[in-house]
């Protein structure tokens, strides 16, 4: 187990190493100068912004400059902001970020469980038929169609919700909502589906056959078993995820890291894209390894595959 | 009621025997159903599927003529028709703040929209079908190799390289096509790899292989008619996730330029105007969801036609 994991570790390093150094060089390719009025600069300025930003030094170095730094956690400076450090704004935004995610992730865990329950257990009825509806409905109307709407209608219609900004935690409820959708849709149709094939095995019979209450089957052998391979789908989710706080956060105007990302493209703020991207990939590779890792606990079969190759 | 009362007596005259050997008579058969009229049949008797099969069309449809069932373009504007409601004697869906008839830049934005959906999946098909393919059935080191990029195209997150392609070539149809493109096929490639794995094992094609068949026709003959039907299905999502995508990336700015429209575009600039003119929003994001809503269900749907073990 060690050395899949050690093996898996190593895999996620390089393939880090690799975007980021894919990620940098493409940067170099970006039309457009950042730094606004650069032409109209004296040249004692221009030197003094190109030796803020290495911009004389040859591209290697540059980039040597760059990932050293990076090893160290600096991420540069913001061409715009003052020059304020990359990390220290990232740093600022991201626990924004991460409690709407997380916010988003226990609601839609809740939901999802419960649909998805409830559509496995009376299977073929009418809860089932309204529960599959809900969850195709849920995947296919995007963020960015359901956030509008629902400041509309919830905040400024009915007036339940504020619009927009983030000053209280009243402010994170509606966007939280919005991200938890897809997560819920996603989940209510896997969980129906695992359970359906839990259901169907002959422990759940001996169970049943045994005497226990139908609540003890379902929690203790019915779920349990279902929810293993429920780290599949860790991934997409993930991906939404993210995607999704970059939509609902421009929205509904939170100050978080989906918002900087979305403001910085239209700002050519190269540093804090190269930034944001690198903890993207960071975040997505280590819910991959986690995912692997996990399925390789959960599952041997795989980890004795795995040590074959 | 004198007909119930009369009485019919058989005769064996009145009967023709059948001429139909013992032999015949064990047979059971009716007329050979290929693989795809098997499906067909099953489609046909889900009617949800069905209902998703006409709303597509109906969309396809409307994408192709819509524009021109109105006096209006997409692009004339006119600043004294600002802001119109839509009504069904003038403009059907509206007009923006231009004045341009929100009817014809819906049906055209859908069609930018399913052109690009259209692109991708073709990219998807291709190269996902033959880097899948090789890489199964060389196996090996070439399997090795192949599958460590995959490995690392996979980890690398499709909305970084949508948004990286899209910041250096010029946003339009092509670089937004390449953009999502460029990551999506992996799966795929997986997919048929595992397929061409599994086939490989197999008796027939150990046997026409013994039978002296090339790899050309070991591939053509054998391999891709049986795993053509889990592309169909694919591809029904991965029509959904590029449409998605597009709106996703012209939503956040990156996609389709004005004064030209897609789906995202429309819904970002409804977005903005929501407050006051709902409407704009409403229609293109009716057909974005639509579109993807009825692509899901008929993917359920042949999904249970073309492969019923996988029925739940």
């Amino acid at each position: 187990m060690l050395k899949y994991t050690l093996k898996r570790l190593v895999n996620a390093v390089i393939v880090l190493f690799i975007i980021t150094t894919a990620t940098w060089f493409l940067m170099q390719l970006l039309p457009g100068s950042p730094i606004q009025n650069y032409e109209k600069l004296t040249p004692e300025q221009r030197a003094l912004v190109d030796e803020q930003y290495h911009l004389d030094d040859p591209r290697l170095v540059q980039y040597a400059v760059y990932m050293t730094g990076l090893l160290r956690g600096d991420l540069g400076d913001s061409y715009l902001y003052g020059g304020r450090s990359v990390t220290s704004i990232i740093m600022e935004r991201l626990p924004i970020s991460l409690f709407l995610g997380a916010q988003a992730i226990i609601v839609g865990l809740v939901v999802g469980l419960f649909l998805g329950i409830m559509s496995a257990l009376k299977q073929n009825s009418i809860w089932d038929s309204g529960a599959a509806f809900l969850a195709v409905l849920g995947v296919s109307v995007p963020d960015f169609v359901l956030a509008p709407l629902a400041q509309y209608w919830l905040g400024l219609k009915l007036g339940i919700f504020p619009i927009a900004f983030f000053e209280s935690w009243w402010h994170s409820v509606l966007p939280s909502l919005v991200l938890s959708t897809i997560i819920a849709a996603v989940i209510a149709t896997f969980t129906r589906t695992e359970m359906l094939e839990v259901l169907g095995q002959d422990y759940v019979t001996l169970a049943k056959a045994k005497g226990l209450s139908r609540l003890a089957v379902v929690l203790r052998h019915v779920l349990r078993n279902s929810m293993i391979p429920l780290v599949t789908i860790m991934l997409p989710l993930t991906a939404a995820l993210v995607t999704g706080t970059l939509i609902v956060e421009t929205v509904f105007s939170i100050p978080g890291l989906g918002e900087q990302f979305v403001r910085s493209i239209f700002e050519k703020d190269f540093p804090i894209i190269m930034g944001t991207t690198i903890l993207y990939s960071v975040f997505f590779v280590a819910s991959y390894l986690l995912q692997d890792i996990l399925y390789g606990i959960i599952d041997p079969r795989i980890r004795v595959a795995g040590n074959r190759e | 009621m004198e007909t119930s009362n009369r009485q019919i007596t058989f005769t064996p005259d009145l009967f023709e025997p059948v001429q139909r050997s013992p032999e015949d008579v064990e047979k059971i058969t009716g007329s050979p159903v290929g693989f795809w009229g098997d499906a067909w049949r099953r489609l046909k008797r889900n009617r949800i599927a069905i209902a998703a099969g006409c709303v597509i069309f109906l969309v396809l449809f409307l994408a192709i003529v819509g524009p021109w069932l109105t006096p209006y373009t997409s692009v004339g504007q006119m600043l004294s028709r600002q802001y119109k409601t839509p009504s069904l004697s003038g403009y059907w869906f509206g007009t923006d703040e231009f004045g341009r008839s929100m009817f014809d830049r819906v049906w055209v934005g859908t069609r930018v929209s399913l052109y690009i959906a259209a692109l991708v999946t073709a990219m998807d098909l291709f190269v996902g079908m033959s880097f899948g393919a090789i890489s199964g059935y060389y196996g090996g080191k070439v399997d090795n190799i192949m599958q460590r990029v995959v490995e690392i195209l996979n980890g690398v997150p499709i909305l970084i390289v949508a948004v990286l392609t899209l910041l250096i070539f010029k946003p339009g149809i092509l670089s937004l096509t390449i953009a999502i493109g460029l990551v999506g096929w992996t799966s795929s490639a997986r997919l048929i790899r595992g397929q061409v794995l599994r086939l490989k094992e197999q008796e027939f094609f150990l046997a026409s292989r013994s039978l002296g068949a090339g790899t050309f026709r070991l591939i053509t003959k054998h391999l891709i008619p049986n795993f053509f039907y889990i592309l169909i299905i694919t591809l029904m999502y991965t029509v959904p996730t590029a449409v998605f995508f597009e709106a996703f990336l012209s939503f956040i700015g990156l996609g389709i330029q004005p004064p030209a429209a897609s789906l995202g575009a429309l819904i970002n600039d409804g977005a903005d105007q929501m407050r006051f003119y709902p409407y704009m929003l409403i229609f293109p994001a009716a057909v974005l969801v639509m579109i993807t809503v009825s692509f899901r269900l008929l993917g359920d749907g042949l999904r249970d036609a073309l492969d019923p073990r996988m029925r739940q």
